[in-house]
């Protein structure tokens, strides 16, 4: 391992209810998960000394500090690009803990995604804003391009007709989340599994994505309590070391719309993660022994298999349909039920599902020993990941 | 909101309004005029669409445009069901169009039946009114009528 990786591990994770409307504010359910996360680390409130977040989070640090009455922070960051930053902000706790920056930072994401604004309905309130951050919009929204399914199935139709891949081999990944979510107590969908046929019946959302190929939409908070792995080492739960965490952007990067690279079906950006993670960790692909991929849309599982190297390109299909991502298979995947069948927490919950994997009490947890968890950020769009591993 | 005169409810689109700037007006200003422009570099010769303020693979600043024969063939496409906002109608198919000077742009698809729609085939640019009332492109398959360098 190198530079940073290894040095800092989550040592808390806690979570709200996960639902369609959680009856409180956002405000609210941003301070109930960050108490969850640092009771289950047995960190007192007292010791957070800095947090780490999305750009897109609408309750800021100093309001969580404020109400929960933390009295001094020495680290805040923001990271933008959704969940495609997802697993970044975890990246810059770390880099805070290992150079002494802080010594207790929180990561959290908490919204009413569901009662209040839904992602899906079409673009975001700060889609009005006239800058450079909106402009691409101009280039996508106005033709009816205004919601990340849309956007995403010119990708999704390309793989399809590059590889042979079929909107059955999207909806494998559908009826495995949740097969898993079914036997989680605390997803949306517990006890509710679908067949492929429900898949295909679902009606089609921006061809070729159907209904059953989205990630739900939900009300809920989810944290994250970063310290050092010296520290961890003391604390109530084995550690999930972080032994790789990396962001990426690659060449002519737009957000959700890299529409004028030679192939718009390859994600370089996630590519770019992929190498770095490996370079950190000093492991490869078949050292990882279960993954958590951002699943905003199932297209996006099979080409993130593909980018990490897990199948060569166009097999992801074929990977899936061997059984691989199955509790007894090669990588068993998304052992929550994802965002698709536990809740839509921007990713957030699927890293604490990965913390979960490691400390071996995912309520999916994979027969055979598992040492690393790769979890990853969304695409296509900027992209974020981490590689959590057992103290080595 | 109401329409003012017969009181009926109006849906406002959620499309946000154009974002025009020093580095794209001419492109907005082209396509008013019946023109379908691509940047080119001043100095390589690169050609860029999106527009941007530099070149990309040379920084220069400096450019000019070529106008594009508006056609070329569907790269992608996307039919889109839901939701559904009140400047199109649906299902509502937008593809993403491989210009034949190497550009592409995305635009809405009209003049042909959603299934009917291929990767590969032709297709031709042509101008229509989008949802602010703003001359957007849109995208047809090939007419026989076709006349390079006219505007239709």
């Amino acid at each position: 391992m190198n530079g940073f990786a290894g040095k800092a591990a989550i040592a808390g994770i806690g979570a709200t209810e996960f639902s369609k409307e959680s009856g409180r504010s956002e405000w609210r359910l941003a301070c109930e998960c960050v108490l969850a996360a640092l009771d289950d680390a047995q960190i007192s409130v007292d010791e957070v000394d800095g947090f780490a977040l999305f750009t897109m989070e609408t309750n800021p640090e100093i309001a969580v500090a404020r109400a929960l009455g933390i009295p001094e922070l020495t680290f805040f960051s923001r990271i933008p690009h959704g969940g495609g930053g997802a697993c970044a902000p975890v990246q810059q706790a770390a880099l805070a803990v290992a150079s002494g920056v802080a010594d207790v930072v929180v990561v959290y994401r908490a919204f009413n995604e569901r009662s209040g604004h839904r992602f899906g309905s079409g673009p975001p309130p700060f889609a009005y804003a006239h800058n450079t951050d909106q402009e691409y919009r101009n280039w996508i929204n106005p033709y009816g391009l205004l919601t990340p399914a849309a956007q995403e199935a010119l990708l999704a139709r390309r793989y399809m007709h590059k590889y042979g891949a079929t909107s059955a081999d999207f909806g494998a990944v559908s009826v495995l989340s949740r097969k898993y979510a079914a036997n989680n107590p605390k997803a949306w969908y517990y006890q509710r599994p679908i067949t492929l046929d429900d898949h295909q019946a679902s009606p089609l959302i921006a061809d070729p994505l159907r209904l059953l190929d989205c990630c739900q939409e939900s009300d809920g908070g989810q944290a994250l309590v970063i310290v050092s792995t010296e520290r961890a080492r003391d604390l109530p739960h084995s550690p999930a070391v972080i032994t790789g965490a990396a962001q990426g952007v690659g060449p002519q990067q737009i957000s959700m719309s890299s529409y004028y690279r030679d192939e718009i079906e390859v994600m370089p950006e996630v590519e770019l993660v992929a190498r770095q993670l490996w370079d950190q960790s000093g492991i490869g692909p078949e050292d990882i022994d279960a993954a958590i991929l951002y699943d905003a849309f199932t297209p996006m599982l099979l080409l993130q298999l593909e980018e990490y190297g897990f199948c060569k390109r166009g097999e992801a299909k074929d990977f899936i349909a061997d059984g691989n991502l199955e509790l007894d298979g090669l990588l068993p995947v998304n052992t929550h039920g994802g965002q698709l069948g536990e809740a839509y927490v921007h990713g957030v919950n699927g890293i604490a599902e990965g913390v979960r994997l490691i400390r071996g009490t995912s309520v999916n947890q994979p027969g055979k020993q598992i040492d690393n968890v790769l979890v990853t950020g969304g695409s296509p769009v900027p992209h974020s990941a981490l590689v959590l591993s057992v103290e080595r | 909101m109401n329409d003012p005169t017969t009181g009926a409810q109006v849906r406002r689109s959620s499309v946000p309004p154009l974002i025009v700037t020093q580095d794209n007006a001419f492109w907005f200003e082209g396509v008013r005029q019946g023109k379908l422009l691509i940047q080119r570099c001043g100095d390589c010769g690169a050609l860029r669409q999106p527009p941007g303020p530099v070149c990309p693979d040379c920084r220069s600043f400096h450019w000019d445009t070529i106008e594009s024969s508006r056609r070329g063939t569907l790269h992608s496409y996307t039919v889109v069901h839901r939701p559904q906002d009140s400047a199109f109608t649906y299902p509502l198919a937008v593809g993403l169009l491989d210009l034949d000077e190497g550009t592409r742009i995305v635009a809405d698809i009209g003049g042909t039946d959603p299934a009917e729609l291929t990767i590969g085939m032709a297709m031709e640019v042509v101008f229509t009114e989008h949802a602010h009332g703003e001359v957007l492109p849109r995208l047809r398959p090939v007419s026989p009528t076709f006349q390079e360098g006219r505007t239709p």
